[in-house]
C-alpha cells in the first residue's frame, strides 16, 4: 500500500461484523488494486466514512449496534458521504432485507455467498457510475 | 024453542076460541033448531074496505069465496043492511029492492042479519039466511046476536094479542135494524123520511140542543141523500154517495142499496140500505198496498232463495237444509252426490249406499232436534255412494230459528275428512322425520363444532409453527450463508493466486469445494424457495406475458448447457398463442427447471418443447419432451417430492438438488396451474406445464 503513489487508487470501506467476512474481500480488493478500510460495526463504519471519504462502502447489514440499515441512511443523510456509493453485502436471501436495503440509499445489494471476482465487478460498476472518479486500475 | 037448545048453543060457542069454527057451530044449529036451510056468513075485512064471504051453509064453497062486496058501495041494499044494525027481509030481490043484487042463496026470499060491534063498533058482518016456509027469524036474530057478541069478543081479544105481538115485532124489528150499523131508511114517494134506524138518525136526523155545525152537515147530507133518490131513475142499481161524519167531520163513502116498497096501497116508498164502504175502500187500498209489499218481498225472497241457491252451489262442501221432521228441504250439488241416487246410474248397491248415508244424516239432524243447543257438531262415517268407499265427514249443524223462537229448519255443513286425516298422517311422519333430521343435525352440529374448535386450535397451532418454520428457515438460511461466504470466498483468494501460486493439483481440488460449496449453496436457496411458497410468503406479480419472447429468453440460458451435448433441441410453438396473465419470473423458473432436467436426463437423443393452447379450456400447454432414460411407473407420484430422485447417483453427477420439481409443482399451483408427467423408463418423459390464459384470482 505505502508503494502506491499518487494519484491514489480508489479507497473501499469494507464493513462487516464477521472478522473472515471482512478479510475475504478486503484481501482480494488490495490484491486486485484497492485500497482498502474496514470497520466492524455501523459506528466504527461512520467515523471512518467521515474521516476517510472512501470512493465505494461494502456494507454488511446485519450489525451489532447501529445496524447496516441504520448506518446508510445516516450516510446519505450527511452532505459529506451522501454520495458514496454504497453496496450492501448481505446473508439474508428474503425480497424484503433487499426492498429495505435500497429504501435506505444503497446502490446495489449482493448476497453472501459471493465470489471476490463478482464482488470486484459490482465495485468496479458502481465507481464507473460515479461522475468525476476515473477507474484507475 | 026450549032452552036446553039454546044453552046448547051458547055452551059450544063459549068453548070454541076460532071465529070461523063458532061461525060453523052457530049455521049448524039454526038448522037444526031454527028451519034455516042455506045461509052465508060474511066478514067485514077492514083492511081492505070490503065485505066478504067467510063461511056458508048448504051452498058451493065457491060461490061463499065469490061473495064480496065493497063497503064504500054505500048504496047497496046490503051496506045499508049492514048500517042500518036492525035484521032486514029481503021478500023477492029481484022485485022489491032499489036496485038488483046477487048473493049466493040465489032468488029465494031471505033475511039479512047485522052481526053488531060491541058498544058502537060498526058491524063485524053480515048473517044471510033463508029455508022453508018461515024460519023462526027471532031464534035467528037470538042466535046471530049470540054469534056477534062471541066473535065481537074473541075478535077483541085477537086484537089485544095482536096489537101486543105487534108492539113486541116492532120492537125487535127496531133493535134488529139499529143494530145494524149500516143507516137504513124507508122514505115516502116525496123522499119524506118515514123511518131511519140509528145509524141513519146519526147521519140525517139533528136535535135542538146541537151544534150549529152538526146541524149543518145533517142538513147537507139530507141534501146529499135526497138526490140519490131521484138520480136513481127508481131502479134499484147501487149508487156511491159521500155524506159528512156530522160528529168527526170527516168524509164518510156509502154505497146505497135501495129496493122500492109499497107503503099503503097506491103509495109507493123506498128501502134505503147505506153501506159504509169507507173503511172498505182504506182496507182495499190496505190490501192492495199489502198486496204490493206482498209481491214486492216475494221477489226480494226469490231473489235471496237464488242467491242463497247461487250460494249454496257454489260451496265445495255439502250443504244440506232441513225441515224439522228432520226431511231434507234443500241441497247443493255436492251433497246431492251424497244423498241422491243419480238419474240413470241407478244399480242397487248405490241406492243402498245413499239409504245408509240418509239414515247417518238423519240420525245426527235429529240429535240436533232433540237436543237443547242451536249448534251441533258430529262426525259421519258415510259412504261414497259411486266407489262405497268411505267417506268420512265433520258435520257442523245449525237450527235456524223463526221470530218466535220455533225451531223452523236446520243447516247443515259437511267437511270432506279424508283429506285432513291423510294430511294429519302426513304431518305426523313428517313431524317424525323432522324430528330425526333435528336430532341428527344437532348432533352433527355438535360434532362440527367440537371439530372446528380442533381445527382452530390446530390452524393456530399450525400457523404458529409455519411461522416459526418461516424464521427458522430465514434463520438457517442466513447462518449457512455466512460460513458458505467464507468457504467460497477464501476457495476463491487460493485460485486467485491472491496467497501465491497454486500447483495443478491444488487448483483441482479447491475447484471441487468450489463446485460443493455452489451446489451447498443451491440446495439452501431451493430450500427457502419451498419454505416460502408453503408460508405463502412467496409474492406474486401478474402481468401480461408472450410466451414465444420468454421462450427465446429460457433457450439462450440453457444455449450453453445444449452446446456441450450432442442433442437435437426443437421448440414448436401454435400460431394462435395469446398472451396470458402470469408472473412472468415464475413461469420461466418452472420452464428453466424442467427444460434443464430434460438436457441432465437426457444422454442422447432429442429434446422438444411445444406450446399449444386449448381454447375450449382456455388454457396454455406447455410440453418439455424428452428422449432420455424416464421414469419408472412406481416413481412417477413420487418424483414431485422433495428430495426425490429416480435415480439418485445418476441425478448427483448432474447436480441436481433434487428440489427443481418439487419447487415446479408448488409454483404451478401458485399460478392456478399444473404439472403432469408421462414417461417410461428408458424411452423418455414429457413433462405438461398447464397455465390458464388469465389469472383466476389467488
Amino acid at each position: 500500500m505505502s508503494e502506491v503513489e499518487a494519484p491514489a487508487a480508489p479507497l473501499v470501506l469494507v464493513v462487516d461484523d464477521v472478522d473472515h467476512g471482512r478479510e475475504i474481500f478486503a484481501e482480494y480488493l488490495e490484491f486486485r488494486g484497492f485500497r482498502v478500510a474496514t470497520a466492524a460495526d455501523g459506528l466504527e463504519a461512520l467515523e471512518k466514512a467521515f474521516e476517510l471519504r472512501p470512493n465505494v462502502i461494502l456494507m454488511d447489514l446485519s450489525l451489532p449496534g447501529i445496524d447496516g440499515w441504520e448506518a446508510t441512511r445516516r450516510l446519505k443523510q450527511d452532505e459529506r458521504t451522501r454520495d458514496i456509493p454504497v453496496i450492501a453485502l448481505t446473508a439474508h436471501a428474503l425480497a424484503s432485507a433487499h426492498e429495505k436495503a435500497r429504501e435506505v440509499g444503497c446502490s446495489a445489494v449482493v448476497t453472501k455467498p459471493c465470489p471476490p471476482k463478482e464482488l470486484e465487478q459490482e465495485v468496479r460498476r458502481q465507481l464507473a457510475a460515479i461522475p468525476n472518479t476515473e477507474d484507475k486500475t | 024453542m026450549g032452552s036446553k037448545a039454546k044453552l046448547s048453543l051458547v055452551e059450544a060457542l063459549l068453548a070454541e076460541q076460532e071465529p070461523r069454527a063458532c061461525v060453523v057451530l052457530a049455521l049448524r044449529w039454526l038448522s037444526r033448531h031454527a028451519g034455516v036451510e042455506r045461509a052465508v056468513c060474511a066478514m067485514v075485512d077492514g083492511e081492505n074496505g070490503r065485505l066478504t064471504g067467510a063461511t056458508g051453509m048448504g051452498l058451493s064453497l065457491a060461490a061463499v069465496d065469490a061473495f064480496s062486496l065493497d063497503l064504500g058501495d054505500r048504496t047497496h041494499p046490503l051496506i045499508i043492511a049492514l048500517d042500518g044494525g036492525e035484521p032486514v027481509a029481503f021478500r023477492d030481490s029481484g022485485q022489491t029492492l032499489p036496485r038488483p043484487f046477487e048473493t049466493p042463496l040465489g032468488n029465494a026470499p031471505f033475511h039479512a042479519i047485522p052481526l053488531a060491534g060491541t058498544g058502537n063498533a060498526p058491524g063485524i058482518g053480515l048473517l044471510l039466511v033463508s029455508g022453508g016456509d018461515s024460519p023462526l027469524i027471532e031464534d035467528v036474530q037470538w042466535a046471530a046476536d049470540l054469534l056477534a057478541n062471541r066473535l065481537a069478543a074473541l075478535q077483541y081479544n085477537r086484537a089485544q094479542i095482536d096489537d101486543r105481538r105487534h108492539r113486541r115485532e116492532r120492537s125487535w124489528l127496531f133493535s134488529i135494524i139499529n143494530a145494524v150499523t149500516d143507516p137504513i131508511l124507508l122514505t115516502d114517494a116525496d123522499g119524506r123520511i118515514m123511518i131511519a134506524n140509528a145509524g141513519a138518525e146519526r147521519l140525517l136526523t139533528t136535535e135542538e140542543d146541537q151544534s150549529e155545525g152538526r146541524r149543518r152537515a145533517v142538513a147537507l147530507n139530507n141534501m146529499l141523500f135526497s138526490a140519490t133518490l131521484f138520480n136513481s131513475g127508481g131502479g134499484a142499481a147501487s149508487q156511491e154517495l159521500v155524506l159528512v161524519d156530522p160528529s168527526e167531520g170527516q168524509e164518510l163513502l156509502f154505497e146505497v142499496l135501495r129496493a122500492p116498497v109499497r107503503l099503503r096501497p097506491g103509495e109507493p116508498g123506498h128501502v134505503s140500505v147505506l153501506r159504509n164502504v169507507t173503511d172498505l175502500r182504506r182496507a182495499s187500498e190496505e190490501i192492495e198496498e199489502n198486496l204490493r209489499r206482498l209481491r214486492l218481498a216475494e221477489a226480494a225472497t226469490r231473489a235471496e232463495r237464488d242467491r242463497l241457491d247461487l250460494t249454496l252451489n257454489s260451496v265445495f262442501d255439502p250443504v244440506l237444509v232441513t225441515d224439522p221432521e228432520g226431511k231434507i228441504v234443500r241441497m247443493n250439488p255436492p251433497a246431492e252426490r251424497m244423498f241422491t241416487v243419480p238419474p240413470g246410474s241407478g244399480g242397487e248397491e248405490v241406492e243402498r249406499r245413499v239409504r245408509i248415508n240418509d239414515a247417518v244424516f238423519t240420525s245426527f239432524v235429529s240429535n240436533l232436534y232433540a237436543g237443547q243447543s242451536q249448534l251441533w257438531r258430529g262426525e259421519l262415517n258415510l259412504l261414497d255412494p259411486e266407489t262405497g268407499a268411505p267417506a268420512p265427514f265433520e258435520a257442523f249443524s245449525g237450527t235456524v230459528l223463526s221470530k218466535q223462537g220455533e225451531q223452523t229448519a236446520a243447516v247443515t255443513i259437511l267437511h270432506d275428512l279424508t283429506e285432513a286425516l291423510e294430511k294429519a298422517q302426513l304431518y305426523e311422519q313428517v313431524k317424525h322425520h323432522s324430528e330425526e333430521l333435528r336430532e341428527r343435525v344437532r348432533e352433527a352440529t355438535a360434532e362440527l363444532a367440537e371439530q372446528n374448535e380442533l381445527l382452530r386450535r390446530q390452524a393456530f397451532q399450525l400457523e404458529q409453527a409455519s411461522a416459526m418454520k418461516s424464521q427458522f428457515l430465514a434463520n438457517v438460511s442466513h447462518e449457512l450463508r455466512t460460513p458458505l461466504n467464507a468457504i467460497m470466498g477464501y476457495t476463491h483468494l487460493l485460485l486467485e493466486g491472491v496467497s501465491g501460486e497454486v500447483s495443478r493439483a491444488q487448483r483441482d481440488k479447491l475447484a471441487r469445494v468450489d463446485a460443493n460449496a455452489r451446489h451447498l449453496l443451491a440446495v439452501i436457496n431451493d430450500l427457502l424457495d419451498i419454505a416460502r411458497i408453503e408460508s405463502g410468503k412467496m409474492p406474486l406479480q401478474v402481468d401480461r406475458v408472450r410466451l414465444p419472447e420468454l421462450i427465446d429468453e429460457v433457450m439462450s440460458e440453457v444455449e450453453p448447457v445444449i452446446a456441450g451435448t450432442q442433442l437435437e433441441v426443437s421448440r414448436a410453438l401454435s400460431p394462435d398463442l395469446p398472451e396470458i396473465e402470469t408472473d412472468r419470473q415464475k413461469v420461466k423458473q418452472i420452464v428453466l427447471n424442467l427444460l434443464s432436467n430434460a438436457l441432465k436426463f437426457t444422454p442422447q437423443g432429442a429434446v422438444a418443447i411445444r406450446l399449444d393452447y386449448d381454447r375450449e379450456a382456455d388454457e396454455i400447454a406447455v410440453a418439455v419432451s424428452d428422449t432420455g432414460i424416464g421414469i419408472a411407473e412406481e416413481n412417477q407420484k413420487t418424483i414431485f417430492e422433495a428430495f426425490e430422485q429416480a435415480n439418485s447417483s445418476y441425478a448427483r453427477r448432474q447436480g441436481g438438488t433434487g428440489l427443481g420439481l418439487s419447487i415446479c409443482r408448488r409454483l404451478a399451483q401458485l399460478l392456478d396451474g399444473r404439472i403432469t408427467l408421462v414417461s417410461r423408463l428408458g424411452e423418455g418423459s414429457t413433462f405438461t406445464l398447464f397455465l390458464p390464459r388469465q389469472e383466476r384470482g389467488i
